[in-house]
């Protein structure tokens, strides 16, 4: 193999603010819970619009609401996203969060359901998302150098296969597009629990290490404020331990494998923030799979790798999740889950640059247009992080 | 040759099954990866795949090694070959 990667290239869409995307998704984003049934009827009324409905959007405040609006503009802003219609039970947040997405130059219209009801605005809505979707299937593809590529990971029910050879084939093709000048990232705060030391000596510089370390011991206050016992029902999930894994701290080494053995943390991110500069950042989030895959989406991410041992089954509305398994028993019994398969890696049949390659060859597929498995199965996981309660 | 188990660093108090219906008395092909070494082990107990064994006698409140890092503690005395987890180890933090 070898595969040059300052020679590689993929076909997508250039947008509006110049970044690259692989998906050419024309979105309908309600504001809030209210607005969903709404959003799903357009979706229903115009063929390749996707709804992205989801549980919050009322009565947030501060911190929270912040959080809520960036991720919201951030899936809009997406690159491999087209044009956002957004649905919302009143004007004020509705414009707000069109007012976000359409500083990124893209197309977006907003509608208010208060004074119209829901068949009015299914009605004017739908004419825009019908104008959007023929306006995106206009746009053609161009190519360009993967080093545009914004690649995201986070593994899920991970078990003792995830650190041994899963997660190090991410940190594999992490050091490689590291060294290429990418942009990457990767977060899980609590599940660096047991390994923090070893991301903090990994930080670029002193400042960045601290910024670390604070968002780290900030996520520590918040478990150790509210947990009834050592955690040992939620982390190490029951998954985990039905697949070996028996500690935080047995879990969070094998999980930092996935940031490799070259890169350095060149920068932190709070939830739902956009990189600045390329490198590899490390983003304060949950550990919950579709919470901080949704927060990689909302960040501009365009690719998605997710190292899985005991099978999750994940995916994104708008960002491809690609799923690899070193595990022989969830290869044999959940392979239409599973895009790249690395259990080679356990029997000596395959080295880890091979499996890191693998794992390229499968990202710059997927950045040209081939569909992943969770795209097939229709996974759209969707799940907003909230930070505490409404008001 | 098969490879029944994985041991990340010779320094780790454990390996990890990488293979389905492992049975105790079972004599072990293990792979040291940083190492690029071999060792062999008879299994004492019928161990999971992705379960782990100990790979050498591991004594109540002795640390347990991993990546040649602490991953937790042992509240039981755990033998050679034996499954190791949540039974006998538990964490060292929360």
């Amino acid at each position: 193999m070898g595969l040059n990667l300052r020679d590689a290239s993929f076909e997508g869409w250039r947008r509006e603010n110049g970044r690259m995307g692989v998906r050419n998704h024309v979105i309908i984003l309600p504001v809030d819970d209210l607005s969903n049934a709404a959003a799903e009827a357009v979706a229903n009324n115009i063929k390749g619009a996707l709804a992205i409905p989801h549980a919050y959007g009322r009565l947030q405040f501060g911190a929270d609401l912040d959080l809520h609006f960036r991720t919201l503009i951030g899936t809009g802003t997406n690159p491999n996203v087209a044009g956002v219609i957004v649905i919302g039970i009143e004007p004020g947040w509705t414009g707000k969060i069109v007012e976000g997405i359409a500083k990124s130059g893209k197309p977006v219209e907003g509608f208010a359901i208060e004074q119209n009801g829901d068949i009015n605005t299914i009605a004017s809505a739908s004419r825009a998302a019908y104008r959007l979707v023929k306006h995106a299937s206009k746009l053609k593809k161009t190519k360009a150098p993967l080093v545009e590529l914004w690649v995201s990971t986070k593994c899920g029910e991970s078990d003792t296969t995830s650190g041994l050879a899963s997660c190090p084939t991410v940190g594999n093709s992490y050091d490689k597009l590291w060294a290429n000048g990418n942009t990457l990232v990767f977060g899980e705060t609590s599940e660096i629990t047991g390994g923090e030391h070893l991301v903090a000596a990994r930080c670029k510089t002193p400042a960045i290490r601290d910024q670390f370390m604070a968002m780290f011991d900030r996520y520590q206050r918040v478990i150790e404020a509210n947990k009834t016992n050592d955690l040992s029902d939620s982390q190490p999930t029951k998954g985990n331990i039905e697949g070996g894994l028996t500690t935080i701290e047995e879990k969070a080494l094998g999980n930092i494998t996935k940031i490799g053995k070259k890169c350095t943390v060149d920068g932190v991110l709070d939830k739902a923030e956009v990189p600045t500069h390329s490198g590899l950042w490390f983003m304060d989030s949950s550990s919950a799979a579709a919470e901080m895959v949704t927060l990689c989406a909302a960040s501009g991410f365009a690719v998605h790798t997710f190292p899985t041992g005991q099978g999750n089954v994940i995916g994104n509305p708008i960002l491809p999740v690609i799923k690899l398994t070193a595990n022989p028993r969830t290869q044999r019994t959940m392979s239409e889950h599973i895009d790249v398969d690395v259990t080679g890696l356990l029997q000596k049949q395959m080295n880890m640059d091979e499996a890191g390659e693998a794992l390229l060859d499968c990202i710059l597929r997927t950045a040209d247009g081939e569909l992943t498995a969770a795209e097939l199965l229709g996974h759209r996981e969707f799940s907003l992080t909230r930070l505490y309660e409404s008001a | 040759m098969q490879i029944h188990f994985v041991v990340h660093d010779e320094g780790d108090s454990v390996g990890v099954v990488v293979v389905e219906g492992l049975k105790a008395g079972t004599r072990l092909n293990g792979w040291i990866m940083d190492q690029d070494k071999m060792m062999e082990f008879d299994a004492k107990s019928d161990i999971p795949i992705g379960h782990k064994l100990a790979i050498r006698p591991i004594a109540k409140g002795d640390t347990i090694m991993k990546y040649g890092t602490d991953i937790g503690r042992a509240v039981a005395d755990i033998g050679a070959g034996e499954h190791l987890h949540v039974h006998n180890v538990k964490t060292k933090r929360w």
